[in-house]
């Protein structure tokens, strides 16, 4: 299992992102100039601030050369994860369904939350049960999920991940905290599964999203 | 031509920060306002207006949670739009 991930001038999470990749296989940084995706059997789209967030989260990343193989890579069945602000350049890209706003507080906010996975039938989730909290945090302040007709998500089975507990940090729709898209290779969310690898950073249950892409079979 | 895109969070769709801005408003004083939202404003010369729409729909504007409104600026014309709205910009009418 190989992955790559994508850096752009920005990015900030690509390091723990890489960290947590190597942990269940070979991970390498695929740089935002280069169309050429390295042989990467999954594509994990970091957090941080691409593009300076110019314009619109996620708005000019969209637009890099890597995103074109990305979306073409995707379009052929390939594992594709965005976090954070990886969710918000797949959402920009049309990839996944939606938008992120700002959060209703307007305030940055940074904690751990619980998770509840929807729907282990995704590229990223397959390594979940179905219902499991898992314990991962968020960092962001444009967060508030929000698509137009949310419930014809809800019917179509793209709501990946839900905030438990009445935790919704930042007003998303739903409490919708990760969606996929038709096709269930292509997951975004905010929350940041790569800071949660291992029981020295409070938790390992971010792990299993990482695990989930290795059991594509590629 | 000169040209600036106004865009605004779509109606309907939350708006916290015209929210934040209508709550600290009669904190300083200022009764009466009412419906405050806060947008953007991107000004631009263009060669070709008759592409600014497709301009703001391909990445000036995501259509899923903002409205745009083109408002034409040349030299000797007063301020008109492409949208259809009334047009606007610093004549102070109400919107």
């Amino acid at each position: 299992m190989r992955f790559g991930v994508v850096r752009f001038p920005g990015t900030c999470d690509d390091a723990d992102a890489l960290l947590a990749c190597a942990k269940v296989g070979d991970a390498e940084i695929l740089w935002h100039g280069d169309r050429d995706l390295r042989g990467a059997d999954a594509i994990v789209i970091p957090g941080g601030f691409s593009y300076g967030d110019y314009l619109r989260v996620g708005a000019i990343a969209r637009f890099s050369p890597v995103m074109e193989s990305v979306m073409a890579f995707a379009r052929d069945g390939g594992p594709v994860l965005g976090i954070c602000n990886g969710f918000q350049i797949l959402c920009e890209a049309g990839m996944l369904p939606g938008a992120l706003l700002p959060n209703v507080g307007l305030r940055f906010i940074c904690r751990q939350v619980g998770v509840v996975v929807e729907r282990p039938d995704t590229a990223f989730t397959a390594a979940c049960e179905p219902g499991e909290i898992l314990s991962i945090p968020v960092k962001h302040t444009t967060g508030r999920f929000f698509a137009p007709g949310a419930g014809g998500l809800e019917d179509a089975g793209q709501v990946v991940l839900r905030y438990a507990h009445d935790g919704n940090p930042n007003g998303s729709t739903n409490d919708i905290a990760g969606v996929c898209n038709e096709g269930r290779n292509v997951v975004g969310l905010m929350p940041h599964p790569e800071h949660a690898i291992d029981a020295l950073l409070g938790s390992a249950d971010g792990l299993k999203l990482f695990e989930s892409a290795a059991r594509v079979p590629v | 031509m000169r040209a600036r895109v106004l865009v605004r969070p779509k109606a309907g769709i939350l708006d916290p920060q015209g929210i934040a801005v209508e709550r600290a408003l009669p904190a300083l004083g200022f009764e009466g306002v009412q419906n405050v939202h806060v947008g953007r404003l991107i000004e631009l010369d263009v060669e070709d207006p008759a592409r600014l729409d497709e301009m703001c729909r391909a990445l000036l504007v995501n259509p899923l949670i903002e409205d745009y409104e083109v408002v034409a600026q040349t030299p000797s014309e007063p301020l008109a739009t492409s949208q259809g709205d009334v047009a606007g910009g610093d004549d102070g009418a109400p919107r």
